[in-house]
């Protein structure tokens, strides 16, 4: 199908999201070497740019995202604050759960990114949920729930599929298959290597997308969000792409053909779209540097304001478990 | 005897196990290739020795792996599956809480699910709450499930063996903070019984009890006394259900007093179950009121001085002590 025209300050938008979320989490990368200053481990979507701008494009200011433990892309592209998303990552008091959270549950409810789950699979439960709500309520709002090709093996997942086409819930699901599932690829954990093709089991439509190009994913989610929000129920996303960094910031990839990644590098979605508009005309090279330079000084900014943050209290641990009682 | 790590310790028993019993396999996320290239990881080249057939890398399917589990043993298998982090211990609940632990019941004693998993536990990583969250009340609390928590890499590996060759199903949590620390370990196959605890130290004025990564704390804090000329017995509990009630009852009549550690929330806590059985069955003998260290009734927080604030301190086991010995 072709595809839908995308305006140029669209466009220009989408690749300047793509490049702040990279160099975003490039710094997360190089705090990493700074002992002592990221707690936790670090899990990082490079090389998932797309996805989550091409999805999120689509979405309108009252939907909903549920993510999960590779948070970071969903949630810059949504708008959630660089610095309290620096903060939190930190373990700094600033964050957007005060240091509750860390890096692995970052949850930004100001952007109604309002659940965000580190146990695998257990978010679309949750957007099913947020689904029915806005059914129930009609908010004519959508949810939209990222999970992983691994997370796709989760009953959890199946139940929710289920369930949400049973009830016609406006529930998007989008599988960010992203060839490994920790040290496991998508032949060792999964039945099938189409995993769009379950939308058939779950009568809901299941479309596969270039997960690197940014354009594809967005007409694709336009086109699935007005079908959820169409009230015909939900839809599944499967976006191609590739996990660039191995699990996790102390994963040395061990297990994983040179080779592969190498030929993911060459299909690095920040750099084919760069390519694209520039060629196309859609935006200069003087443009472009100063996306870049603006993008750069967006993070160092937050990574200033995190370092100038307090840690929490100690025994602010103990506060946030229920709602005080002047606030009931 | 060799000195090794509990986690090598571990990874001995499994080794020794798969090679005496072709019944033995061992399934779970990544227990096969692993992200982690450490020798000190329980499954590390189990997957070179002994192949895919008996190493089976799974989906991130926790329901199906204790189900896996729960089907093979009673075919008469003995299935080691592994559960990545405790927390997620409840997605596989209903195959552990409701088959596991009462098939054997509901078949009149005619089955047997002789299964072992291996749960990995600990807090101190700056994950947060969905990977730090010790769990073991639950499964205490549930019948029909025998729990073992080895401190040492001595009784990892023996409390392994045990577990593996055990009738009934045994969940086995290891501490991952413990996996590098090393000890003297015997070679071949020994069994440290479960149901048995293990009287680390003797002293007269108080019983400490403890398990896992928590009897580290209680040493610290009991150390912390001897300046005070405080004395006291340490227990490590080992095996959590069935409980070594035998050796707690009689330290207790002898000290007259009780500290229970431990990771997990007070609320309901294991400890709370200890505490009851002295007060129930040591009552006349008790000189002074039974005192729990533990963790706060909320979930372990990612940043790092809410974590440490979350986790029990050797300076909160000593006071603890000072307050049942003040009385
Ligand atoms: C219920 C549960 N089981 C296991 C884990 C450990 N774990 C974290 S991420 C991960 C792999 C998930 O793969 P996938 O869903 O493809 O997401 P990706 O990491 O590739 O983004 C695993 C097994 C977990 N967090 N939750
Ligand atoms: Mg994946």
């Amino acid at each position: 199908m072709a595809l839908q025209p995308i305006p140029a300050d669209m466009q220009q938008h989408l690749l300047a999201q793509m490049v702040l979320i990279r160099r975003f989490e490039e710094k997360i990368i190089n705090l990493c070497q700074k002992e002592g200053c990221l707690p936790g481990m670090q899990i990082l979507a490079v090389g998932q740019e797309a996805v989550a701008v091409g999805i999120v494009a689509a979405l309108e200011p009252n939907d909903i995202i549920v993510s999960n433990h590779r948070s970071h892309g969903h949630l810059l592209a949504r708008g959630a604050n660089p610095d309290a998303l620096m903060a939190e990552i930190m373990g700094k008091v600033s964050g957007v759960g005060h240091g509750k959270a860390g890096t692995l549950h970052l949850s930004v409810p100001e952007v109604n990114a309002l659940m965000t789950s580190t146990v695998v699979g257990a978010g679309p439960p949750m957007a099913a949920g947020a689904a029915f709500a806005q059914q129930y309520c009609a908010t004519g709002g959508v949810t939209a729930v990222f999970f992983g090709d691994g997370a796709a093996a989760e009953g959890s997942v199946h139940e929710a599929m289920n369930l949400a086409s049973l009830w016609k819930l406006p529930l998007l699901f989008v599988c960010e298959n992203n060839c490994w599932a920790g040290a496991q690829k998508p032949s060792q954990h999964c039945s099938t290597q189409d995993i769009s093709k379950r939308g058939e089991a779950y009568d809901m439509p299941g479309v596969r997308v270039d997960g690197n190009d940014v354009e594809q994913v967005y007409d694709l989610a336009r086109r699935m969000i007005a079908h959820c929000r169409s009230g015909q129920g939900p839809a599944l996303i499967e976006a191609k792409t590739y996990r660039m960094r191995g699990h996790g910031e102390k994963d040395r990839q061990h297990y994983v053909d040179k080779s592969e990644i190498e030929y993911w590098a060459k299909l690095c979605p920040v750099a084919r779209y760069r390519q694209k508009l520039l060629s196309g005309g859609v935006i200069s090279e003087t443009q472009l540097l100063k996306m870049e330079r603006q993008a750069i000084e967006r993070v160092e900014a937050a990574v200033a304001f995190a370092e100038k943050s307090a840690y929490p209290p100690p025994e602010s641990a103990l506060s946030d478990v229920w709602t005080a009682p002047e606030n009931a | 005897m060799a000195e090794m790590s509990m986690g090598q310790a571990l990874n001995t028993a499994l080794t020794l196990a798969m090679q005496g019993d072709d019944r033995v396999f061992l399934a779970g996320e990544g227990v096969g290739v692993s992200i982690h290239q450490d020798p000190n990881m329980p499954t590390h080249g189990l997957l070179e020795k002994f192949g895919p057939q008996r190493i089976k890398d799974t989906p991130v399917s926790e329901a199906a792996i204790a189900g896996l589990a729960v089907g093979a043993s009673v075919m008469g298998l003995r299935p080691v599956v592994e559960i990545m982090f405790f927390p997620f211990i409840t997605l596989a609940s209903d195959m552990l809480v409701n088959h596991a632990g009462k098939l054997r019941y509901l078949s009149g004693g005619k089955s047997s699910f002789p299964l072992t998993v291996r749960v990995k536990a600990g807090i101190g990583f700056g994950a947060g709450c969905q990977h730090s969250h010790n769990l073991e009340a639950w499964i205490a609390h549930s019948p029909g499930l025998k729990l073992v928590w080895p401190s040492t890499p001595h009784d990892a590996k023996g409390l392994l063996l045990s577990a593996i060759f055990d009738p009934d199903p045994v969940i086995m949590v290891e501490d991952m903070m413990l996996y590098w620390m090393k000890g003297e370990v015997p070679e071949g196959d020994y069994r440290i019984p479960i149901g048995q605890a293990r009287l680390v130290a003797e002293g007269t004025d108080c019983t400490v009890v403890a398990y896992g990564a928590a009897l580290y704390t209680a040493l610290k804090g009991v150390k912390a006394l001897a300046a005070e000329g405080i004395t006291c017995d340490i227990i490590d509990l080992r095996s959590l259900v069935p409980l070594d009630k035998a050796c707690l009852l009689s330290s207790v009549r002898k000290t007259g007093r009780l500290v229970v550690v431990h990771e997990a929330n007070r609320f309901c806590g294991y400890g709370a179950e200890l505490a009851a059985i002295a007060a129930e069955e040591a009552f006349r003998d008790l000189k002074g009121p039974i005192q729990r260290v533990a963790a706060p009734q909320i979930p372990v927080p990612g940043s790092p001085p809410q974590e440490q604030f979350y986790k029990p301190s050797a300076e909160s086991v000593a006071a603890a002590i000072r307050a049942a010995i003040r009385g």
